[in-house]
Formats: structure tokens, sequence, C-alpha cells
């Protein structure tokens, strides 16, 4: 990861420290854009309502701008998900699944609110999502609601925060009150 | 009298074959290349050709504009062709509208799921199906299955649609299956029609396209003429091979016809000469198709094709009549003919007829039809230029004298010098030609056969690698007397199946018990569930280590008691859905007997198909106990039911040839002039053998028929010199010589046409006689040594 990029944009973006959160969430999303490839551990929660404790998985996270993202969970059982041009291609044990995100609308939230973001592409959020940025530059919160009523059926809203062009936490509120917390962790060993 | 009497027969024989020709039955599909069947085995693969699933199906492929354009008329297409009754199934990857077979399946998930075991439903079976369906909760599946949780807890549902999904899917873009390269959308249509109904299919054919065109106008004009389709499968090879055919025979036909009638033209100067000359072919044609509709009931398109060879044989008949008889009425004799030409003339028929004997008994019903053909084609031609032309002529019919040519040719021969050694040289060439392809002589391949052309094999098996079809080359069949005792069979050879699934020797395979169980393994499966209280009781263990309470998993008691009391499911149950069509695809009946048919599918590493190790699946099928199931190879045994037949072909051809020898000896009554007959010919059959193999490479059925044809026309030439020997009016000898090349140059142009074709069948049998004919004249003549020739006065 070449470092030099985020520092000089830093200082050149000083001038303009003092400005509103609306220029904060470019400023991420910038920083974020600036952000070509990305390997990182996550640890998963998922709270819902037919069971009784959460279920937890963990692996990690791979991702290439602007539209290939990996998630390959390795406990409690292996299992790598591959999301790219709009198409997710599953592995699980010796089965192969392939979906195409247009005929599972009710998937998109999940992917897009977490692709979009590595990408930086606000445009592409907004398209989805109701945005609300809240907190600095340095640390911040990004409340998604769909703007779909069919879509916020399944995902009422979904929290993504993250310091500058981090993201470390991404929390899905399903309508039916089920609810997943995605923590992200550093940068995996290469 | 007698004129009266000959036409009268001549008439009426006209009259009774136009009317049987008129009624008689025509074909052009793909059945003349596809062998008759002896065995049982054979039998059933050539009706899985002819009418079975693979038979068919039609890849469609849509080129052109942008993928979103693509995609948009796949799923307009797909739409209208699911509600055309000609089309039992359309899948372009769409997943909406699968609602009734969900709900079949969900319903009756504790028959129709492979792991409902006794054994599932114990403490520990629970324990561990449930802990599964936990984890898949936690992974990014969870979605689509924590719904299903209170029902199914132990994963029934996924189980069935694991067991359904054998195989892989394209990729699906905007809703629709695309190639690999992105560049075309797919879609794969099932027709009613079978394979073998070249009607049914081209209807089939004729609504895709109009679906493709409703839904192409649907779109941005600027895309509209941007976009292509493409289709393959079995009923688009066979409906384009019938056209094809038709196209070439009408072609042909006009072709060689026009060719032959200039070189009479040519050679009479006469147009009452050229009309009387094609009589007797005419009268040919006429009996053999008569001939053909009666012996077969229908008459192949590719045997009409064949009997173009027949107009160069059978005017060779009426070019010796007109010439000789003007021979003879310059000596005064009128227009009588007989005597010793016309008994060399009646040997050579039969020669040709021992010839295309050889061809009845083949078990290719094109190769049969052709010799019937061309036998009743012959003998109606030689009998009515015997009796019935004669009585025309009118005196005095003048044709151009020939002499000349007769002279030139003779004296062209008489200028090669050492022409015994040259034969020798070309002989020993040829032979060592044939020595050194002795390993690659034949085409084993029934594909030889075919009149496909590799632009369209290329794009149907580009077609099926993108769709994730490949060609259905394994098949397990599996009869039985009846429906449940099929299914149950079925249901034994799957289990080592799967297990070779598991290994990934195979990479899947369908049958029809996955639909529809048999009655006795429903029975199986409802006596592993365990009565409710029963499943109560053993709930609590089972969850005790899991996230889930079991007071959730009511509605899971509450099914599986259901279950157990549920009317066993059969075949009305699956009415409706889309599932029916695979059942009934997969288990069908012929009259008293029924069968499975298990196609299978291959293993994938990535991106290519893996070879299945079929010795492995031939032992676990054998070791499944289920006694009379067969591993059937399409492809090996097509492919060796050719070879069989190729054998036979040549045993016949030998057998023609022998005939053909003693024919001679009778006739000649001197081996010295049966082997100075049959030399030349047999040097112009290695020749053209050799000439072949360096040119095609490889040899089929069609070229040994075609050097039975060289030995069976040739002998006509051969039999003229060994008779000109005892020829005591000079001036008749370059008459007969002029004769001979003229009905050379008929024969040649006629086969030399049909080497044009684009028709596999035809173009072989072309590119062999044409040369060969040539070849049996010039070298007869030239064995025939170098007796001084004048030219005849004019």
């Amino acid at each position: 990861m070449n470092r030099g990029v985020p520092l000089l944009f830093l200082v050149l973006a000083l001038p303009l420290a003092a400005a509103a959160a609306g220029d904060d969430l470019d400023r991420v999303m910038s920083a974020l854009a600036q952000r070509k490839h990305g390997h990182v551990t996550f640890v998963e929660e998922k709270f819902v309502a037919v069971l009784d404790r959460p279920v937890k998985s963990t692996g990690e996270l791979l991702y290439d701008a602007p539209d290939r993202l990996e998630k390959r969970t390795l406990t409690p059982k292996k299992e790598d998900l591959v999301l790219e041009h709009g198409t997710v291609t599953a592995q699980r044990g010796h089965r192969h699944y392939v979906l195409d995100l247009n005929q599972y609308p009710q998937v998109i939230p999940y992917i897009e609110s977490i692709r979009a973001t590595l990408a930086g592409d606000k445009a592409a959020l907004e398209r989805v999502f109701k945005l609300t940025f809240d907190g600095t530059f340095d640390k911040w919160t990004l409340l998604l609601a769909p703007r779909d009523a069919a879509l916020a059926k399944t995902v009422r809203e979904i929290r993504l925060s993250g310091a500058q062009q981090a993201i470390q936490r991404v929390e899905i509120f399903e309508a039916d009150g089920d609810r997943s917390v995605l923590t992200i962790g550093g940068d995996a060993a290469q | 009298m007698r004129r009266g009497l000959s036409t009268a027969l001549w008439a009426a024989f006209v009259c009774v074959a136009a009317i049987i020709v008129a009624r008689a039955h025509y074909t052009a599909d793909l059945s003349a290349f596809l062998p008759q069947s002896p065995t049982p085995t054979q039998r059933l693969l050539v009706d899985q050709l002819r009418e079975g699933i693979a038979s068919r199906l039609i890849m469609i492929g849509i080129e052109g504009a942008d993928a979103a354009v693509r995609a948009k008329v796949s799923l307009a297409m797909a739409r209208r062709l699911r509600a055309d009754p000609r089309f039992t199934s359309v899948n372009n990857g769409e997943q909406a509208g699968l609602d009734r077979e969900r709900e079949y399946l969900f319903n009756h998930r504790y028959l129709l799921s492979e792991t409902v075991t006794p054994e599932r439903f114990t403490v520990a079976g629970l324990k561990e199906a449930i802990g599964a369906t936990v984890d898949l909760i936690a992974s990014p599946a969870g979605l689509l299955v924590k719904s299903l949780l209170p029902h199914d807890p132990t994963g029934e549902m996924l189980q069935i649609i694991d067991q359904l999904s054998g195989g892989q899917s394209p990729r699906t873009l905007d809703g629709a299956w695309i190639s690999r390269d992105g560049q075309r959308a797919l879609l794969v249509a099932q027709t009613q029609a079978a394979g073998s109904d070249t009607d049914g299919q081209q209807l089939a054919i004729e609504h895709l396209r109009q679906a493709f065109a409703a839904a192409v106008a649907d779109q941005p004009a600027a895309q509209r003429a941007k976009l292509s389709l493409k289709m393959s499968g079995p009923g688009v090879f066979s409906v384009e091979a019938r056209g094809t055919i038709e196209q070439e025979v009408v072609r042909l036909s006009l072709l060689s016809t026009a060719l032959i009638v200039a070189l009479l033209l040519i050679v009479y100067r006469s147009v009452t000469a050229l009309v009387l000359g094609l009589v007797p072919v005419a009268s040919g044609a006429l009996a053999g198709v008569a001939a053909v509709a009666l012996g077969f009931g229908v008459v192949h398109g590719i045997t009409l094709g064949f009997g173009i060879t027949l107009i160069g044989e059978s005017v060779d008949y009426s070019i010796y009549l007109f010439i000789q008889s003007r021979l003879q009425s310059r000596a005064g004799e009128g227009t009588v003919w007989g005597g010793p030409l016309w008994a060399i003339i009646g040997l050579g028929v039969l020669t040709s007829i021992c010839g295309f004997a050889a061809l009845l008994p083949s078990g290719f019903p094109g190769l049969a039809q052709l010799g019937l053909y061309s036998i009743s084609g012959l003998v109606a031609a030689a009998l009515v230029t015997r009796f019935v032309l004669p009585t025309w002529l009118p005196k005095g019919l003048a044709i151009r004298n020939v002499a000349p040519l007769g002279a030139a040719f003779a004296a062209g021969i008489q200028r090669v010098r050492g022409a015994t050694a040259a034969l020798v040289v070309m002989a020993l060439l040829a032979i060592l030609t044939i020595y050194l392809h002795r390993n690659s002589i034949w085409n084993r391949e029934l594909s030889a056969l075919s009149p496909v052309t590799q632009a369209d094999q290329d794009l149907d098996a580009q077609l099926r690698a993108d769709i994730g079809a490949p060609d259905v080359r394994y098949l397990i069949v599996v009869p039985g007397p009846n429906e449940q005792a099929v299914l149950e069979s079925a249901e034994r050879v799957a289990r080592p199946l799967q297990q070779l699934a598991d290994s990934g020797t195979i990479g899947g395979f369908d049958s029809p018990a996955r639909f529809l169980p048999s009655l006795a393994t429903q029975r199986a499966r409802q006596a592993s569930l365990p009565e409710a209280q029963e499943l109560n009781s053993r709930l609590p263990q089972a969850t005790a280590d899991l996230p889930i309470r079991p007071e959730r998993l009511a509605p899971f008691v509450s099914d599986v008691e259901a279950a157990r009391a549920s009317p066993l499911l059969n075949r009305a149950d699956l009415n409706g859905t889309s599932l029916a069509t695979g059942f009934d695809s997969t288990l069908v009946r012929q009259g008293n007997q029924w069968m499975a048919i298990m196609p299978l599918h291959a293993a994938t590493n990535g991106s290519n198909y893996i070879d299945i190790d079929v010795d492995k699946v031939r032992a676990a099928v054998s070791s499944s106990g289920a006694p009379s199931a067969v591993v059937l190879d399409l492809k090996g045994e097509a492919d060796a039911l050719y070879s069989t037949y190729l054998s036979q072909i040549v045993r016949l051809s030998l057998l023609g040839l022998g005939a053909i020898v003693l024919l001679l000896l009778i006739a000649l009554r001197s081996p010295f002039r049966v082997a100075r007959v049959i030399t030349p010919l047999a040097v112009a059959v290695l020749v053209v053998t050799a000439g072949l193999l360096l040119v095609q490479h490889e040899l089929s059925i069609l070229h040994v028929i075609g050097m039975l044809l060289i030995v069976a026309v040739g002998s006509n030439y051969a039999l003229f010199f060994d008779r000109r020997a005892a020829e005591r009016n000079a001036d008749a000898v370059p008459l007969t010589l002029a004769s001979l090349v003229v009905a050379n140059l008929a024969t040649v142009l006629g086969f030399g046409v049909l080497a044009t074709s684009s028709v596999p069948v035809l173009s072989a049998l072309g590119s062999t006689v044409a040369p060969g004919a040539l070849l049996a004249l010039v070298f007869s003549a030239l064995v025939a040594g170098r007796t001084p020739v004048r030219a005849g006065a004019a």
C-alpha cells in the first residue's frame, strides 16, 4: 500500500478541513477510491431470531477495484464467495453455485453497500440508498437506508463505520429484526 | 406388329411406373446415413439418436449489439417460447416462475430427499444435520436459509436442490445466460417433436426465428440490425441437411443433364437422336424410382442424387445403338440390331448388376436403395434400348460420323510406348502409397457420412461448451417390465454412480427417481420418519449444543408427522411443473418395455471437461445389482456400428467383384481373357485409391462402393476391347472406339458433377468413379495392345 498518496492528499486537503460533513463524506469516498486493492481479516456475528445465540464466522476479505470482492470464510465452514461484474459465485464443499444479482434483488444491498463503499463510488451508493454521514474524516459513520420499498422489506438499514479510508465495521439490520455485525481486522498477510 | 407390341408394353410400363412414382413418399432427412440396427442395444442407440432427449435439444446463441440488449432479447424470446406448445422447456438461466416446482419439492421433501434415512432422525443424526444448517446460516447463503430453519432444520430442501442441479450452468448477466467470453446470450430449448421428425423440427426452428424477430423488434432501432441468431442441435442439423440434399439433388440433376445433353448434341448433331437417346435414360430413372418406392416404401432424396450416375451409364446403350446403327445402315443391313455387339452390352449390364446387387443387403438404407435403383434402372434402360428404341429409329437417322474420334483415340493409344511398363510402375507406386497409408486408410467415424459442415460442427461444439451441455456421450439405460421396476433399478444404479460423482470421476448424472422416487423408496423414507412424540423426545438432546431451542422446531415436528401419513407420490403429482418434462425424458416407454435413460455429465476442472473413465462407470454399474442396466457409449457404439458396416461393405464389394469375375469366366471361357479384362480395372482402382489417400487422406464406405462401380462400369470397356480382336469388319473398330469414348465421357461427366457436391456421400462416390472410369478406359485400351487401326471412311 502506497502511504504517500493519502498523506499528500491530507496536506492538500488541509485548508478544507473545517468544511461541512458533506465534504467529509466526499473526502472519505475519495480516500476509499484511491485504494485499489485490499486484503483484510473479518469476524462476523449473525443475530438470528430463530437462534438463541449469535453464530460467528471468521475469514478474509479481498478487494480489487472497482468491482471484485471476495469473501473467504474459514470458520465454521470453509466457503468462498466471489462477486465479480454483478455475478456472485460461491464454492462450498465441492458444490459450486452461481447467482446473478439481478435475479436476487434482495441480496443487492448486502453486497453493493460494501462494494460501492470500498470503491468510493458515492454515485452508486446513492442509487440504492439514502446516505446519512456522521463524524469526521478520521472517525466516521455512514448510514445507508434502501430507497427501494421492496429492498427495505429485507434490509432496514446498514451502518458502516471507519477511520479515514479504512472501513472497520459493517452492521446490517434486517427488516425482520435479525442483524449481522462484520468487524474488519487489520491487513491480512499476503 | 412387333413394333406395335413393344411400344404398347413400353407405354404401359411408363404409365404404371409414373403412377407409382407420383404416389411415392419422399424424404431427405438424415435417416439414410443412420445404419439399421440389428442388436437391441444398437436399436436403442439409433432410437436415442432419432428420438431421444438429446435429439430434441436446440441450443441458441444471440450475438451482436451490447450485453444488456442481448439479455433483453433472450428474456423476451424465452417468454414467448415458454407459451409455445412446440417447446417442452426453454431455459435461459431465469429462476423466476419456478414457484410450482419449489412448492412440489418443499411439500414432499421427506419423500424426495436422498438423505432421509432412519439414521438421519436419531439424536446423533439430527444433531449433525441441524448443526450443518446452523453453519449455513452463518455463511453468506444464510439469508436464503434462515426462513427455512423452523420447518426444515435438517436441510432436506437444499439437499433436493443439490440433487437436481447436476452439471454446470453458464454465467448469468442481466438475468440471462451468457457464453464464457460474454459475447453471446444463451438459451436452450427442448422441442416437442423428436429429432427425427424433420418437419416438426423445421416448424420449431421457424417459431424460434419468429420469437427472435419479435424480440428484436422491441429493441432500439440502432441495435436491431446488429443482433443475430445462431442455432445448433440435432434437429437444426437435420433440417439444414434436408435443405442441402434437396438443393443438391436438383442442382446436380440439372447440371449433369445439361452437360450430357450438350455432349450428345455435339456428338450426334441430331435433335431426333438426342431425344431418342434420352428415352432409355428417362425410362430407367422412372423404373428405378418406382422400384425403390415399391421396395422401401419411401424414397430417399439422396437416392435420387445417386441416380444421376445412372444417366451416365444408361446413356451409353443408346450411344452404342446409334453409332452401330449408322455403321449397319451404311453397310445396307437396315437398322436391325443385335448379334455380337448386343451380347457384349448384355454382359456389361450383367456385370453392372453384379456390382450393384452387392449393395442390396447393406445395412445403410441409402446404399440399399442405390443398389435397387441402379439395377432396375439399368435393366429398364437396356431393355428399352434393345427392344423399343430400334423400332423407333427413322430410316437414315443421320448422326455425325464419329469414326475420326475413335481413330484419334486409337492413334493416341498407339503413340504410347512402353504401356505395359507404365501400367506396372503405376500399379507399384499406387501399392506403395497405399502401403504407406496402411494404418489410416479408413475413416471409422459415422460422422464421415454426415452432411453437416465443419463450420456448423464448430458452432455446435462452442455452444455446447458454453451451455455446459457437452454432447451426451454416455448413457446408462435401465430397462424393466414396468415403471416401478425401472425406478427401483435406477435407484440401485444411482448409489455407485453417486460415489463416482463424489470422487470426481463423473460430474453427475440424471435419474427419473430424483423427480419421482420408486414407491418402495418412498415407503422406506416414510418409515424412516419417527413419530411426533419420539421426535420431540430426541430434539432436546440433539440441539443441546446448538444455538436453537427445540420449541422453535415445532413446525418441523408437525411437517414430519404430516409426511408420515401423506399419500405416496405418482407421476400425476408432477403435472403442471417443469419436473414432468425432466421425468418423461429420463423414463420412457416403448411398447411393453420401460426404461430409464440416465445421461452422465462429465466432471470439469475449471473450464475444461474431463473425459469420463467409462471402465470405472461400467464396473460401478455392474456392481450395482441392476443386472440389466447397460452403459451406452453413443459415439463409441455409433462408430463401432459404422465399422461393422464398413467391413460388411468391403466384404460385399469383394463378393460383387467375385461375381463379376465368375460371370466373365462363364462368358469368355478363358482365364487369360478374364485376366486381360480385369487387370486394367484393378490398376485403375489402385491408382484412384492411392490418389484419394493422397488428397483426402481417409476413405469411407462410399469410396468402397465407388471402387466396385469402377469395376462394374469399366468392365464394359474392357469387354469391348476384348471382342475387338474378333471383329471382322475393320470399319467397325474406330466406331466402336468412338462409342466407348463418348459413353465414357458421359459417365465421367455424370460422376464428375457428383464429385462437386457438398454432401460427402455424393462427392465421395463421384470423386472415386469419375477418375476411375476414365482410367479404366485408358488402361483397358493400353492393355488391349496396339492393333493397327485405320480411320473409317465417312
